[in-house]
């Protein structure tokens, strides 16, 4: 499914992501921890393909299909999908517009069959009632007015009717009450099909008390610096991050 | 993103072809022997030709303005051929079996098959090619509910009463200075008469297009609703590509009269010019409209042509009750300008006015809204609310904003909103992510922005516009 080797990815001529190695198997979830500024954000914006987010080496496919020569739709198109930890506002254009167009566009893009109408709208229902979003909000603006609780819940109804291969979850709990977080977590879980892949991002464990990851990676100074089971979330909670940020100088030392 | 808007911005003119009509053209000039040529053409009575005469004497005396936000090339006005006709128009057609068939083919290929239209669409429609009108459909069924929609030209001979206790109220002849030079020297337009108490059965439009070379043109449409009646209108605009400047100077005047109601819709497409500012329509043009007690006008417009827009479709409210709306969507791109609003003139009590404005630029365009408030003495409890939204495509573009507020009237009330945004790599990132190409995401997002206005429109028209707008925008962004 999702491999990457050796990356290293840059902002605005800051090496931000120095080598790092991640594969991701069919119907696996992973989750990735770490510190601010460890680089979780500019990795998934990396693997989407954001502007100024320059990837200098290393590789990155999907199903063999090498990312990071696709246009930032492509990869959409791919089967790459990411909630965003801010999603942005989109005036006039309404929920159902934006995501019939999405879908539209990614199903013509992997020649599929266009959804009608009343199939795609049944779809869009159905998303909406599992992320518990009362159905006017598919006529609502795009994120228009939408609290942020609303907002993430509206991510993962997105998710949902992309049905994509690998999404990737940038910080879906930050701002979220406890029963946003479950709302969120319920509607990951119920795409959990044993073929869908999940990249969740997070600072902290709770999340992962409601979607239990395979694998949990520690990422520190842009590269992972520790793997291992969902045992290793809850030694992080306990023991926080500066263990680890001593190991990684260390590991630095011992290079040079 | 910048680069690629800016590689994606040089789209092409989609209605820039030009029709191989044969054409009998005025030698370029203007004097008076032109404007009694122009009155001999048509045949028309000798009031109208004094009528104009006495305008020609006006303008010769007026200065070009100079005072809009838009800088263009100084207009030769001996330059241009003041009268061009399709030569078979001589014998004017009286059913569409007449008409020429490379200028329907023409139509056609605009997306206006006349007679589809006639059939299935039940719009009444008058083309006007260059100078004159070619052909009105659906005459003789309005006619029976006694409205009258026919080429101006035709409405001088036959309704003479009418035309002459109207024309030139609203916008007189030394209104201003590219007023003045449509009153000497128009040739065709529409004219629109709706009965006391009729709601007029059906949408009329009226299509525009200048074919030769180095012609002006001046269309000139006077539409009177009488007391108790509606009607809808819309009229839709193309040129051909050419690399010189040609001038459109249109007025229009509506008559609203007690109780009536009118909705002016124009869909505005002439040809833009390259994307380094060569050729394009220069477009001023003087619409207003007055409302008398309890009347209602409404104007909605979509610009996306011309290379220089100039033009300010406004309401005067003269009756107590009347009621003004100015719904715009003005998008500029390449090297196109547009100073472009409304002026609401609140004279009577309790008027309302409604002013909904989107500017879209991109490129390294120029948007300029200007806009008049005015409250007069007499216009006690009148309101108004304007609001004025700019949204940016790149940074090479300008949006601007020149709102001009009057209040002699202590009770009125005025109020400004304004906005400007740009789209931003955000939205943009978030709509490709989901799997959209950067067209149809700036697209999406321009269309939202415009969603007021838009729903504003016939129907038929609002998909028209809505996809006017994305092939303008076509392959804008990145």
């Amino acid at each position: 499914m999702l491999k990457i080797n050796d990356l290293h990815a840059r902002v605005a001529q800051n090496d931000i992501i120095k080598g790092l190695n991640l594969e991701i198997n069919a119907g696996e979830v992973h989750a990735i921890m770490g510190p601010n500024g460890a680089g979780k954000s500019t990795l998934s914006y990396s693997l989407a393909g954001r502007d100024n987010y320059e990837v200098t080496s290393g590789t990155a496919t999907l199903d063999g299909k090498d990312l990071l020569d696709l246009e930032v739709e492509e990869r959409a198109a791919a089967g790459l999908f990411l909630a965003f930890q801010y999603p942005v506002e989109i005036a006039g254009v309404s929920n159902m517009e934006f995501m019939k167009a999405a879908v539209d566009a990614q199903r013509a893009a992997r020649d599929q069959e266009a959804l009608s109408s009343s199939e795609f709208l049944k779809r869009a229902k159905a998303a909406c009632k599992q992320v518990n979003l009362p159905l006017n909000f598919l006529k609502r603006g795009v994120n228009e007015g939408f609290s942020g609780g609303e907002k993430k819940r509206n991510e993962i109804m997105q998710m949902i009717l992309l049905e994509p291969k690998i999404s990737i979850l940038d910080e879906s709990d930050s701002g979220l009450d406890i029963d946003a977080l479950k709302i969120v977590a319920e509607g990951i879980n119920s795409q959990r099909d044993g073929e869908r892949s999940f990249l969740v991002i997070t600072h902290y464990q709770r999340l992962l008390d409601y979607i239990k990851p395979d694998f949990v990676h520690v990422l520190a100074e842009g590269k992972i610096v520790k793997s291992g089971g969902p045992e290793l979330a809850l030694e992080l909670e306990s023991q926080g991050y500066a263990w680890l940020e001593s190991y990684d100088r260390t590991a630095q030392d011992g290079e040079q | 993103m910048t680069d690629q808007l800016d590689e994606a911005l040089s789209r092409e003119y989609e209605a820039g072809f030009v029709s191989d009509v044969e054409s009998r053209t005025f030698d370029p000039g203007i004097d008076e022997s032109v404007i009694r040529r122009i009155s001999a053409m048509k045949e028309e009575p000798e009031w109208m030709l004094d009528w104009r005469l006495k305008a020609f004497e006006m303008w010769k005396t007026m200065p070009e303005p100079d005072w809009a936000h838009i800088d263009y090339a100084d207009i030769d006005f001996q330059a241009i051929s003041y009268y061009s006709a399709p030569k078979s128009m001589d014998d004017r057609p009286k059913s569409l079996d007449e008409v020429d068939p490379e200028l329907l083919r023409t139509y056609e290929k605009l997306g206006i098959p006349l007679v589809e239209q006639q059939q299935l669409a039940g719009i009444a429609v008058d083309v006007v090619f260059d100078s004159v009108s070619v052909v009105t459909t659906f005459r003789e069924k309005l006619k029976e509910k006694g409205v009258i929609f026919c080429p101006i030209s035709d409405a001088i001979k036959e309704y003479p009463e009418l035309v002459q206790k109207y024309l030139g109220t609203v916008v007189s002849q030394k209104d201003n200075f590219f007023a003045a030079l449509n009153c000497a020297v128009f040739t065709d337009g529409s004219f629109v008469y709706i009965p006391k108490g009729t709601r007029c059965p059906m949408e009329l439009s009226t299509y525009f297009r200048i074919n030769e070379l180095n012609t002006g043109q001046f269309e000139r449409t006077l539409i009177i609703a009488d007391e108790g009646s509606y009607v809808s209108y819309l009229e839709g605009c193309t040129a051909p590509q050419r690399d010189e400047n040609q001038l459109h100077a249109a007025v229009v005047e509506l008559v609203c009269l007690d109780n009536a109601e009118i909705k002016y819709s124009t869909v505005q497409n002439w040809y833009p010019g390259d994307e380094n500012g060569v050729g394009g329509i220069y477009n001023f043009v003087t619409k207003r409209g007055i409302c008398h007690d309890n009347a209602k006008i409404s104007w909605t417009q979509v610009e996306t042509g011309s290379a220089v827009t100039w033009k300010y479709p406004s309401c005067v409210l003269k009756g107590d009750n009347s009621v003004g709306e100015f719904y715009s969507v003005a998008l500029t791109r390449g090297a196109q300008q547009a100073d472009t609003g409304t002026k609401m003139i609140h004279l009577g009590k309790n008027t309302k006015s409604t002013i909904i404005s989107k500017g879209i630029s991109a490129g390294k365009s120029n948007n300029s809204y200007r806009g008049l408030v005015h409250m007069g003495k007499g216009s006690s409890g009148a309101r108004n609310f304007t609001q004025c939204d700019s949204l940016l495509i790149g940074d090479k573009c300008g949006a601007h904003t020149f709102p001009y507020v009057e209040s002699r009237n202590p009770t009125a009330i005025v109020e400004h909103e304004a906005t400007t945004s740009k789209v931003s790599d955000d939205q943009m990132f978030l709509c490709q992510q989901r799997g959209l190409d950067p067209e149809k995401a700036v697209s999406m997002i321009v269309n939202g922005f415009c969603k007021e206005v838009f729903k504003e429109l016939p129907m038929e028209f609002a998909v028209e516009a809505g996809k006017l707008l994305e092939i303008s925008l076509e392959g804008s962004v990145g």
